[in-house]
């Protein structure tokens, strides 16, 4: 029987680890992260979870013992934030290059200094070049189904690669939801246990990540690229067998009222879901507005951002991260995904929400208020005090 | 008791070690005792190299090779991802030298002592970056020279004292090893292997290109050190029990000119400098009979 309950962001993806049946974690404490770890302490400590738990010196070893792990050929699971993100900068390229399914929660936190411990994209996306496939969850309930997804993707032959379901700070991290807990009976059936063909094994030894020179290294990077576009349709199939399954139905990007729509907001995250709320009203005032929220960011879900784009007169694109010198990062990736279109629309950068600052309604109302009577630029700065 | 070395070999001929190589001598040795229920990560290391390039391997155990500073958690974490998935006991073995392990990998190290993870930790210290091309570690003695501590200016500092480190994590089992005492090295192993928890190895390991020294000279090296007291073979159980295995501490030490004028990396050093690196372990030796209560 699936169960309801009442929970954080943070819970959701402790019970997705636990509903995916983890066999190690090894984490490090950091706000707003810590709650992950804490609950799946508890359960390992009192047998609800069969996993054995690292409590590692850093966040750098929190990775290195989950590549160990997941080496060995175990399912493996960590979560971190921020400045745990940026130290683990290393072997999450480890992880990747080594092509290991691990899973990792990572809660969106801006980086110090200043100290700060409020939401923004900017320590994941920092990590988009790593070749980790990324999720941006916008509510509760999809944080927790996204791991289960994230191992049946990741641990599929024709991907081997590691999945970060980020998830923004206090904005889901500490809000309470009503999720839905899949039976563990139904989720067994959807996610089989890890078998990898290939690991650390005792009775069938091989050498892994041995020096590699010029004449096969970029054949393993080109393996790694297809990898990646071959998840497109994994992760299609996951998500339908997912719905199929249990009802609820994610895609690679959520298109909002994007039929007909002239002018649409493109965002990530729980900027998104306060956008629909302005999208609703300006809908009612009989405006063509519409919405498109990024889930998978990476792979890049181009033909759908193509799809759902190529049509509208205005793409506006709201940013909580800032690449400095370049200006926001969806939008970059945006615009470049729209530039060999034969028609293309007109595309607006905003930045906005920087440190935690609140995204309301009214910024985005504002947002659209502006493309509306200004011309296109690749940064605007939402509400800045200066 | 005669201990005799175990005659299975899990180290191909064939791999890239320099000539006299002490490292690829201790990895050989080292396999023979935990045998075929082992698996080998190596940070970045001599052995990096020496394994061999893609698609050859030299080791008949699986090997992971990880990044510089997390041998010890690399290794704990293959321990518990095996643990799970594996029916049979596996000897989780991190194996670095002295800069993954002195320096960069010193966090990882203590981390994984001090939840005694039930894991090998091998360091085999040749006293400087060697595979990078002899630059100064922490591990590289007093008076050495190397590239970034020439003889105009060599290291002022004396090696930094791992064992003691070690100790302060009160692990299970830990001991100093030579190449050149295969038998002391295969008893101490046997020894471990029945220990659960942390175990941690420390192998001097000479280097005829680093040390500017004859490969032939590795063995005869190697018991030099040992036997002037430089380099004392020891156990520390638990971090309180001492035992000294060699030299006697009955007998006198042997004097440290004759180990260090037959290296080049010595050469330049003055009857003074001899005479302060004497005395520094001459001290060493007194503490560490003191701890052993002899």
């Amino acid at each position: 029987m699936s169960e309801q309950k009442v929970i954080m962001g943070n819970h959701a993806l402790s019970y997705g680890a636990v509903t995916s049946r983890v066999q190690v974690i090894a984490a490090y404490p950091i706000t707003p992260q810590t709650q992950v770890v804490e609950l799946l302490s508890e359960m390992c400590a009192d047998g609800t979870l069969d996993a054995e738990f690292i409590k590692v010196e850093s966040e750098h070893s929190a990775m290195a013992a989950c590549i160990g792990a997941s080496a060995a050929g175990s399912r493996a699971f960590t979560a971190t934030s921020a400045q745990g993100l940026a130290l683990m900068h290393e072997m999450l390229h480890w992880a990747v290059g080594a092509r290991l399914p691990i899973v990792m929660g990572n809660i969106n936190r801006s980086m110090a200094p200043p100290w700060t411990i409020w939401s923004e994209q900017t320590d994941s996306l920092s990590q988009r070049d790593t070749g980790w496939l990324q999720i941006y969850a916008s509510n509760n309930q999809e944080v927790y189904d996204s791991v289960l997804i994230a191992y049946k993707v990741a641990e599929n032959e024709k991907v081997s690669l590691p999945v970060m379901i980020i998830l923004d700070a206090f904005f889901l991290s500490h809000t309470s939801e009503n999720v839905t807990l899949i039976d563990q009976k139904d989720a067994d059936k959807y996610l089989k246990p890890y078998n990898p063909k290939y690991k650390l094994d005792i009775k069938n030894p091989h050498t892994f990540g041995g020096l590699t020179g010029p004449d096969w290294y970029m054949e393993l990077r080109y393996k790694i690229q297809k990898a990646m576009e071959d998840s497109i349709d994994v992760i299609k199939d996951a998500q339908k067998e997912f719905k199929d399954m249990f009802g609820r139905e994610y895609g690679l990007v959520e298109p909002y009222r994007c039929e007909d729509a002239e002018t649409i907001l493109v965002s990530v995250a729980t900027a998104a879901s306060t956008a629909k709320q302005v999208i609703d009203e300006l809908r009612d005032k009989g405006e063509k507005v519409g919405l498109l929220r990024i889930r998978f960011f990476r792979p890049f879900p181009y033909d759908e951002v193509r799809k759902y784009l190529k049509n509208s007169k205005k793409v506006i694109v709201l940013d909580r991260n800032l690449s400095p010198g370049a200006g926001g990062i969806v939008f970059q990736e945006v615009k470049s995904a729209l530039y060999n279109e034969q028609v293309k629309p007109k595309i607006y950068g905003y930045i906005a929400g920087l440190g935690g600052r609140d995204i309301t309604v009214d910024t985005i109302g504002k947002l659209f208020d502006d493309a509306k009577k200004s011309e296109p630029a690749d940064i605007k700065w939402m509400e800045v005090k200066i | 008791m005669k201990y005799s070395i175990p005659q299975k070999e899990f180290l191909n001929p064939g791999h890239l070690a320099c000539q006299g190589c002490g490292g690829a001598l201790a990895l050989r040795l080292v396999l023979k005792t935990l045998g075929e229920n082992t698996i080998l990560t190596f940070p970045a290391c001599c052995w990096s190299v020496i394994d061999g390039p893609f698609p050859y391997s030299s080791v008949k155990v699986p090997l992971f090779h990880t990044a510089f500073e997390t041998a010890a958690i690399t290794a704990a974490g293959i321990k518990a991802g095996a643990k799970k998935v594996e029916k049979e006991y596996v000897n989780a073995v991190a194996w670095a030298g002295d800069g993954g392990t002195y320096d960069i990998g010193i966090q990882a190290l203590s981390g994984a002592a001090e939840r005694n993870d039930d894991i090998f930790y091998f360091v085999y210290d040749n006293e400087a970056y060697m595979n990078t091309g002899v630059q100064r570690s922490s591990a590289t003695p007093k008076g050495a020279w190397t590239t970034t501590t020439p003889t105009t200016f060599p290291k002022s500092e004396f090696k930094k004292d791992l064992d003691a480190i070690v100790a302060a994590h009160n692990v299970p089992y830990q001991a100093t090893v030579s190449v050149s005492y295969p038998e002391d090295l295969t008893k101490k192993l046997e020894k471990a292997v029945k220990v659960r928890g942390f175990k941690f190895f420390h192998i001097l390991a000479p280097c005829p290109p680093g040390w500017k020294t004859n490969p032939e000279d590795t063995i005869k090296l190697g018991r030099m050190a040992v036997e002037s007291g430089i380099f004392p073979l020891y156990e520390i159980e638990n971090g309180e029990k001492y035992t000294i295995n060699m030299p006697s501490p009955k007998k006198d030490l042997k004097p440290v000119n004759e180990y260090l004028l037959k290296q080049g990396r010595f050469r330049h050093l003055k009857e003074d400098d001899i005479k302060t690196i004497q005395e520094y372990v001459n001290k060493r030796w007194e503490k560490l009979k003191r701890l052993a209560g002899v």
